[in-house]
């Protein structure tokens, strides 16, 4: 591979899944339905029928186009692309071609990838309409029309990828940028996304922004999966280096191959010179429609909070490392999930954890959806509240969460069944603590010793109150009685960590005794020890930290 | 005959008053459509079932008409007069035919026309030949030809037509009626079969202005099914037609209408522009000026070809459709190319597939710029001198055609080269969208001949004033065709 580089170019095919109906008809735009229940006269060509445009569907095209950085085009034109094909009624294509002018063109767009920020030129991206879905049965095939005519955009990329992760981060930078602008659920799984790629190897001295050192462009048709185009991408650089290898590149035509799924590799369909002449020409049924500047700027100022403007804020407002905010943006249900969590008053932090750790971690371990299970923000920051008020445990609150998902019930109605209460009465626990000091007198004892005895202690507590002793506060109060009776001065240090935002919650709580800030505006501890009866206070700011910069250590 | 003789206005009139009821309006229309199929081959399909409706103010209400087979009628078999869509009864009626339906006009029958509108003939229908009313020997021209038969022989007073390239406005000229199609646009397109979008207007034949003027008044209006349609409710044409032309200058085109421009003019062909001129003279009788203009010839040559290139270029696309697949009797293959191949080869005519392969032809990404981009620029050439004449005139003046109704056996026509401008300069109608109607002007052999009167975009009234003082001064308005039969 080191003596070639590959220049490799994509054609992303999108449905717009967010319009109620078609591009050009009045039907539902919907194909989860029954086959052939979405469609009128017009998606199946009956003679007469005439294509009406769906301003819709052409707003969050434009939007696409924007987004892009595309330049808009002065004046909307269709045209038709014509062809035999059983999933095509009319025998033509109402689309756009370059000529006169698609909804965008020239763009470019910047995505990460493996924490690089690269560049794609964006040819240009137009509208058109979706082809009936097909079923290839052994003797017969069955046609769906459903899809006939559903809004799709296509964009194409001048070849400015050099290997299949550069395509695939790309592919899904833009998947975020459809599901973030509401235009499209863009969902492969579905059949939303579908894509070509044309890939061509050359040799990696040469300069690669003189077309005439390109090699020959092999395109690949119906790449359905992101994971499909990243097998493609590798076996056609390889498929192509071993021509170079053998000598026999210089044989191979222009050409477009398919990829196949079963067999993980590509195939040949045909040569450049038997492309199909698609004879286009400007669709007569549609007038061309005037884009004026004003709709632009009034579509631009509609354009939702996009995945990297939500990740900044994540990781600048609610503290959240990178790699978090950048989990959470990756799936925009789960990043609205959150912000709903953060709106119902959850700690962002917290949210956080519980998204990328307990949630995730749940439905990749049942490979689900987050939309398929019941938990809802709602009952995710009821869970956090109620360990936060003491009322169950972190432990319990786990058993609670998976419950919530599997038995459908409500956290609430669950800590009720369960009898989940905590214990955080002080004197009930203390008469408990009581018992344990009288029944383990040579335990204290060794405690002197060995202070990691001290779970010991906890874990007889446990057993006493059957688990609903509240951690902390039996932790606590055990170990001050027990130091008390081993006559040991405790001290207690405090320190900020960088995770500090000088969000000032811990000067306000303490008044400016214990935290202050410094002079970089970031919260300090002022004491060299803590008191003890500053104690409580110190372990109160701990605990409201929002980004828990603080950090307390016993001695 | 009774009653279908007479115009919208009279029948109206006795439809209010009593004296006639909406429901022996049918019967004599019914009558009349199956005593005139034996003779002239006009219809596909006869309604025998048709109901009458209810007389309201409405000049359309309970009384019938005929509709050209290619607009879609629910329920009711429309087939272009193809053999693709033999059998194809519609699910959704064409917008004009439900306006029409609506004010309680009565559909009685479907006409015959050239194949899908392509032909100017009359007789390329999978039906057959459709023949003329004043003269059996001869064409009606198409290919509204069906429609212009019925009205001529006075089966109701209007049919429906359309016109891609001349085909309302010939037909009526052959028949001794009146062919008006109006502004692109102002008839909603929706249901209509397709046969050059850019081109295909809808329209209708009538035996008087004022019917003609009474039908598109209901048959009109801003549709949201064809984005091409417009909003012209603050027009009332009937209402408008006051016979008022004082002061209007009218051109007509000294390369077609002088008599020398014609090197080998038959005897036909100088009484027809004999004839015009006197219609020029009435004209100036009426207090118009008329004048002769002179237009660059090259431009007007090359007039038949870009109509040959642009409608068949739209029309090979919009047949695509027709497969087999979705609708129409399925073709028989292995796989669905046999399939198609089989359906579409069977049942399309010749005179169709070679329309077809030069379509193909003109927009193969090879020949594109040579024919179908300069068709489309000499397209515009044509409408702009077109439209530079309306800055200086309020209409041009034509006559139609080199003569009468041609021969249905073709040796008998004389094949003249010369001649073939007169025969397509109706073109120009459709290139711009321009309303141009059509009117009786005299006779040649006792066969009817016509002028043809065209004006800018959204002028339709001018034009329909200009007809009907014209009419109103001849006496051709509301003939009715003698029935010779030469057989």
């Amino acid at each position: 591979m080191n003596n070639y580089k590959a220049l490799i170019g994509l054609e992303m095919h999108c449905e717009i899944s967010k319009t109620n109906t078609k591009v050009f008809s009045g039907a539902k735009n919907s194909y989860e339905d029954l086959p052939n229940c979405n469609i009128n006269a017009i998606d199946m060509g009956f003679p007469g029928t005439l294509p009406v445009v769906n301003k819709e569907a052409v707003k969050k095209a434009i939007m696409a186009s924007i987004i892009l950085n595309c330049k808009q085009p002065e004046y909307l034109y269709f045209e038709r692309k014509n062809y035999y094909y059983p999933d095509l009624p009319k025998g033509y294509q109402i689309t756009q071609e370059t000529k006169p002018a698609p909804i965008g063109i020239y763009g470019e767009l910047t995505y990460e990838c493996k924490d690089e920020i690269k560049k794609v030129r964006i040819n240009n991206i137009h509208l058109e309409e979706d082809s009936a879905s097909m079923v290839h049965l052994e003797k017969e095939s069955l046609l769906n029309y459903n899809r006939a005519g559903v809004p799709l955009l296509e964009l194409v990329t001048e070849p400015d990828f050099h290997n299949a992760d550069e395509a695939v981060s790309f592919l899904e930078t833009m998947r975020l940028i459809y599901q973030y602008a509401e235009i499209s659920e863009a969902d492969a799984k579905k059949g939303q996304i579908r894509c070509d790629v044309n890939v061509s190897i050359m040799d990696s001295d040469l300069d690669e922004k003189n077309p005439n050192n390109w090699g020959t462009k092999v395109e690949i048709k119906n790449v359905n999966s992101f994971s499909g185009v990243r097998d493609a991408i590798n076996y056609e650089i390889e498929r192509q280096i071993e021509l170079k290898e053998s000598g026999k590149y210089d044989e191979m035509p222009q050409q477009t191959r398919r990829w196949d799924e079963e067999t993980l590799s590509t195939v040949y369909m045909r040569a450049k010179v038997d492309a199909i002449d698609y004879k286009y020409f400007v669709e007569p049924n549609i007038p061309k429609f005037k884009i004026s500047s004003d709709w632009i700027e009034t579509i631009k100022k509609e354009i939702p909070e996009l995945a990297p403007e939500r990740k900044e804020k994540y990781a600048k407002e609610y503290g959240l490392s990178n790699k978090d905010a950048r989990t959470i943006v990756k799936d925009k249900i789960l990043a609205d999930f959150y912000e709903e969590c953060i709106s119902l008053k959850c700690n962002p932090k917290t949210a956080s954890n519980w998204i990328t750790g307990n949630i995730l971690g749940y439905l990749n371990k049942y490979d689900l959806e987050l939309k398929d299970i019941y938990l809802t923000p709602k009952m995710l920051v009821s869970i956090i509240n109620m360990i936060e008020t003491g009322k169950i445990s972190s432990k319990q609150s786990k058993d609670i969460f998976v419950k919530v998902i599997e038995e459908e019930k409500e956290p609430e109605e669950l800590v009720k069944e369960l009898g989940m209460t905590q214990i955080t009465n002080e004197q009930e626990l203390i008469s408990i603590l009581e018992e344990i000091m009288d029944e383990n007198p040579s335990q204290i004892e060794a405690y002197k010793k060995q202070p990691r005895l001290l779970d010991y202690f906890i874990g007889q507590m446990m057993k006493k109150t059957k688990g609903k002793a509240n951690p902390t506060l039996a932790s606590k109060l055990l170990k001050n009685r027990l130091d008390s009776i081993i006559g040991k001065e405790t001290s207690m240090k405090a320190k900020v960590t960088d995770k500090c935002i000088g969000c000032g919650s811990c000067v306000a709580i303490t008044e400016s005794k214990i935290f202050d800030f410094n002079d970089d505006g970031l919260a300090e501890c002022v004491v060299e020890e803590i008191s003890d009866e500053d104690k409580e206070l110190a372990e109160t700011a701990r605990d409201n930290c929002p980004t828990g910069a603080i950090e307390i250590e016993e001695e | 005959m009774k009653y279908m003789n007479k115009t919208i206005e009279e029948l109206h009139k006795l439809l209010i008053e009593g004296k006639v009821t909406s429901e022996e309006l049918v019967k004599e229309s019914l009558e009349l459509s199956h005593k005139i199929q034996d003779k002239y081959n006009a219809f596909v399909t006869i309604i025998d079932d048709a109901k009458p409706k209810e007389v309201t103010d409405n000049l359309l209400s309970g009384i019938p008409y005929g509709i050209k087979d290619n607009y879609s009628t629910k329920g009711i078999l429309s087939t272009g007069s193809s053999n693709t869509l033999k059998d194809y009864i519609p699910f959704f009626t064409a917008t004009s035919i439900e306006n029409l339906n609506k004010v309680g006009a009565v559909p009685v029958n479907k006409t015959v026309l050239d194949e899908f509108g392509m032909g100017g003939t009359g007789t390329t229908g999978h039906t057959g030949v459709v023949k003329n009313p004043w003269d059996t020997t001869r064409m009606c021209a198409g290919s509204s030809a069906g429609s212009a038969a019925a009205v001529a022989a006075g089966v109701y007073p209007y049919a429906t037509g359309s016109d891609t390239g001349d085909s309302i406005r010939k037909p009526a000229a052959y028949c001794g009626i009146v062919g008006y199609k109006p502004t692109y646009g102002m008839i909603s397109r929706y249901g209509l079969f397709p046969f050059a979008s850019s081109l295909d207007h809808c329209g209708v034949l009538t035996r008087s202005v004022k019917d003609a003027a009474i039908v598109v008044d209901n048959m009109k209006g801003i549709d949201p099914k064809d984005m091409t349609s417009w909003d012209s409710s603050n027009m009332n044409l009937y209402k408008s037609i006051d016979g008022n032309v004082k002061g209007l200058k009218l051109c007509y085109i000294k390369e077609l209408c002088n008599i020398e421009m014609y090197q080998n003019a038959s005897s036909e062909l100088k009484e027809h522009l004999e004839n015009f001129k006197k219609s020029l003279d009435l004209c100036k009788e009426l207090g118009m000026e008329v004048e002769e203009v002179s237009v660059d010839k090259k431009l007007l040559d090359a007039l038949a070809s870009v109509y040959v290139v642009i409608s068949c270029a739209e029309a090979t696309s919009n047949m695509s459709n027709l497969t087999g697949l979705i609708f129409g009797p399925r073709g028989e293959g292995n796989n669905y190319i046999e399939m198609m191949k089989d359906y579409r080869t069977k049942n399309f005519s010749s005179l169709i597939k070679r329309r077809f392969v030069i379509g193909s032809y003109v927009l193969q990404s090879e020949n594109k710029d040579r024919y179908f981009h300069n068709a489309q620029k000499v397209r515009r050439l044509l409408v702009d001198t077109w439209k530079n004449l309306f800055k200086e005139y309020d209409a041009v003046i034509l006559p139609v055609g080199s003569g009468p109704a041609k021969h249905l056996d073709n040796s008998k026509n004389i094949l003249d080269n010369d001649t073939v401008l007169l025969e397509e300069h109706l073109q120009i109608g459709n290139f711009g969208g321009f309303p141009s109607i059509t009117i009786p002007n005299g006779f040649i052999d006792n066969l009817p001949v016509a002028l043809n009167i065209t004006g800018n975009c959204y002028e339709d009234i001018k034009v329909l004033n200009i007809a009907y003082a014209l009419e109103s001064e001849m006496p051709y308005k509301n003939q009715i065709a003698g029935g010779v039969s030469n057989e």
